[in-house]
């Protein structure tokens, strides 16, 4: 299983060809408390770099972007109810939606761990 | 705070300041012909005040007002009691410039009228949540077009064709204006079952009517429910909020989103507007919902407070992403409508209901028995259509020499439909048994 990470502060799991899609916890902390998730469809097919969730806390609604193509086949429906989970875990149980990837060579292109800790320390 | 007109020194150093000789040149981009070269035809000289107010005062009395009685007029707008408790309430400085509040919590008194405000019009409509209102009826109709796009990712909606044409006119508008597809079912007085075959796979929501333009009273739980199983949602519309004290509302018949026009409680016809929109929905489309919403808290200390809240969905937050660009209201209009409500309360609206609905009767029952004149609305509140032996344009103005406004006459909202012998009229609490005496002689003389 690799993790990867976009600039946009996005995460991805591969596992075979199902991506878990969470945001890090460099968002979950700029966000502040999370009162709400707004999940995808089950089924709906997204592009890479397509608005996949919107994240909302007390400061502001952000959309979550899809970090790699696929179609969904589960949503996280604890955040429905207890959205601060997101807060509390954001790279395990606050993960958003897994999806069936389309191009598992999209992973690519995305940040790995060092990368990211590097983009994060570069935006403050 | 006294008017202060520019001087012509005033002119002269903003034109210099900006480098324009003459008040001419700076508008030399303004095409010739877009210029007006003198003085605008028929509109007379500048005048002293006394003679602007003669002069006014002159035209105001060619005006026939509601007031005066025999009037029939309903199709979206109607002729209630508003008492005067409502306007002493609503000329409270404290609310009269009442406005949307930018620095909402320091605004307690406002936020918590809205608050009732929204408590009336979800009890209303039986649904879960209402928003602090909008424009009016007919925009309120688009929100809900849009919001129903939103919320199911689809863009087609239809109307029955009982639906106001003007609130169909205003989704038709702003909804093609994001390329969502409208369709407009032909008039029809007893049209809204005709949604149902309307309706497919793509289909974002029906739009159905209740009372209709043509005042048909309709159970839409049918409609709901052919709606639900396409995943399609059911957008329940009226242009008279008293008919809910006596029919079925929006949330008993299956409606995600009720919207309507307020008018009829505290609102004066005031020549059509300002008005003010009702819209509610269900829980579970709250945060689709357009406009905003207040809220209620508790403070640090425990005490009861007001907020503005899931300002989230809103356009200062949300930007281009927000759920509308309405994050107006129509305040003052709706605390007009909160105050009157809470002075009818429970009990004291479904008589006003019931009050509009025997004279509507009554109105209906003499007309009736007139020679040639056909009551054409199968089921109705306080509003109804019927045919007359002539053309409806004719007979309204020979009403109109009678002393008698008679209603709207079909054609006139609906061209071309093959309706010009009908004629929408309306009675309500105002209504007395002398005006509808007055209404049948009139109408006797002319058909």
């Amino acid at each position: 299983m690799t993790t990867k990470y976009t600039k946009d502060h996005e995460w991805v799991s591969l596992d075979g060809d199902i991506a878990t899609v969470g945001i890090t916890k460099f968002a979950a902390e700029a966000l502040g408390d999370v009162v709400f998730v707004e999940l995808p469809e089950m089924g709906a097919t997204y592009l890479k770099g397509s608005e996949v969730a919107v994240v909302e806390s007390v400061k502001a609604a952000s959309d979550v972007y899809a970090p790699i193509g696929g179609t969904i086949t589960e949503v996280n429906d604890t955040l429905t109810e207890a959205p601060e989970t997101v807060n509390e875990a954001p790279e395990a149980g606050g993960w958003f939606c897994k999806m069936r990837v389309t191009n598992a060579s999209e992973m690519d292109a995305l940040m790995d761990k060092a990368a990211y800790d590097a983009h994060c320390a570069a935006e403050g | 705070m006294r008017y202060l007109p520019l001087s012509p020194e005033d002119r002269m150093a903003m034109l210099k300041r900006i480098g324009a000789p003459s008040v001419d040149a700076f508008y030399e981009d303004v095409p010739e012909a877009a210029r007006l070269p003198g003085k605008i035809d028929g509109l007379p000289d500048h005048q002293g005040e006394l003679a602007v107010e003669r002069h006014l005062s002159n035209l105001a009395v060619k005006n026939r007002t509601a007031n005066e009685g025999k009037f029939f007029v309903g199709c979206g707008a109607y002729k209630h009691h508003v008492p005067a408790t409502v306007d002493h309430i609503i000329q409270r400085s404290e609310f009269l410039t009442t406005y949307t509040p930018y620095q909402p919590e320091i605004a307690q008194g406002t936020l918590q009228t809205l608050f009732e405000f929204q408590t009336q019009v979800a009890e209303l409509t039986a649904m879960d949540v209402a928003n602090a209102s909008m424009y009016d009826g007919s925009t309120a109709c688009a929100e809900a077009a849009l919001m129903a796009c939103r919320a199911t990712r689809r863009r087609r909606v239809v109307l029955s064709g009982g639906v106001h044409p003007h609130y169909a006119a205003a989704t038709k508008t702003l909804c093609e204006a994001q390329g969502i597809e409208v369709v407009i079912l032909p008039p029809a007085l007893d049209g809204e079952g005709e949604l149902i075959g309307a309706l497919t796979d793509d289909t974002a929501c029906l739009i159905g009517q209740s009372p209709n333009v043509f005042g048909t009273v309709s159970d839409l739980s049918d409609v709901s429910a052919a709606a639900h199983e396409k995943g399609a949602l059911m957008v329940s519309v009226f242009t008279e909020a008293v008919a809910l004290g006596l029919v079925p509302p929006p949330g008993e018949m299956g409606a995600d989103i009720a919207v309507g026009e307020g008018q009829s409680i505290g609102n004066p016809l005031n020549f059509g507007g300002p008005y003010v929109g009702l819209f509610a929905c269900t829980q579970k489309l709250t945060r689709q919902m357009p406009g905003r919403l207040a809220g209620e808290t508790v403070d640090a200390d425990g005490k009861r407070g007001f907020v503005l809240t899931l300002s989230t969905r809103e356009q200062h937050i949300r930007r281009d992403k927000a759920t509308s660009n309405i994050c107006t209201n129509s305040g003052l209009c709706a605390l007009a409508f909160t105050a009157h409500m809470t002075l009818l309360g429970g009990v004291g609206f479904k008589q006003l209901a019931q009050l509009n609905h025997e004279a509507a009767c009554a109105l209906a029952d003499a007309l009736e028995a007139i020679d040639g004149v056909e009551i054409l609305t199968p089921r109705f509140f306080n509003e109804f259509a019927f045919r007359t032996p002539v053309n409806a344009e004719a007979v309204l103005a020979m009403l109109d020499e009678r002393g008698v406004i008679g209603g709207v006459r079909a054609s006139r909202l609906m061209r071309g439909a093959g309706l010009d012998d009908v004629i929408i009229c309306a009675a309500t609490e105002c209504t007395t048994d002398g005006d509808i005496a007055a209404y049948a002689d009139a109408l006797r003389e002319v058909v």
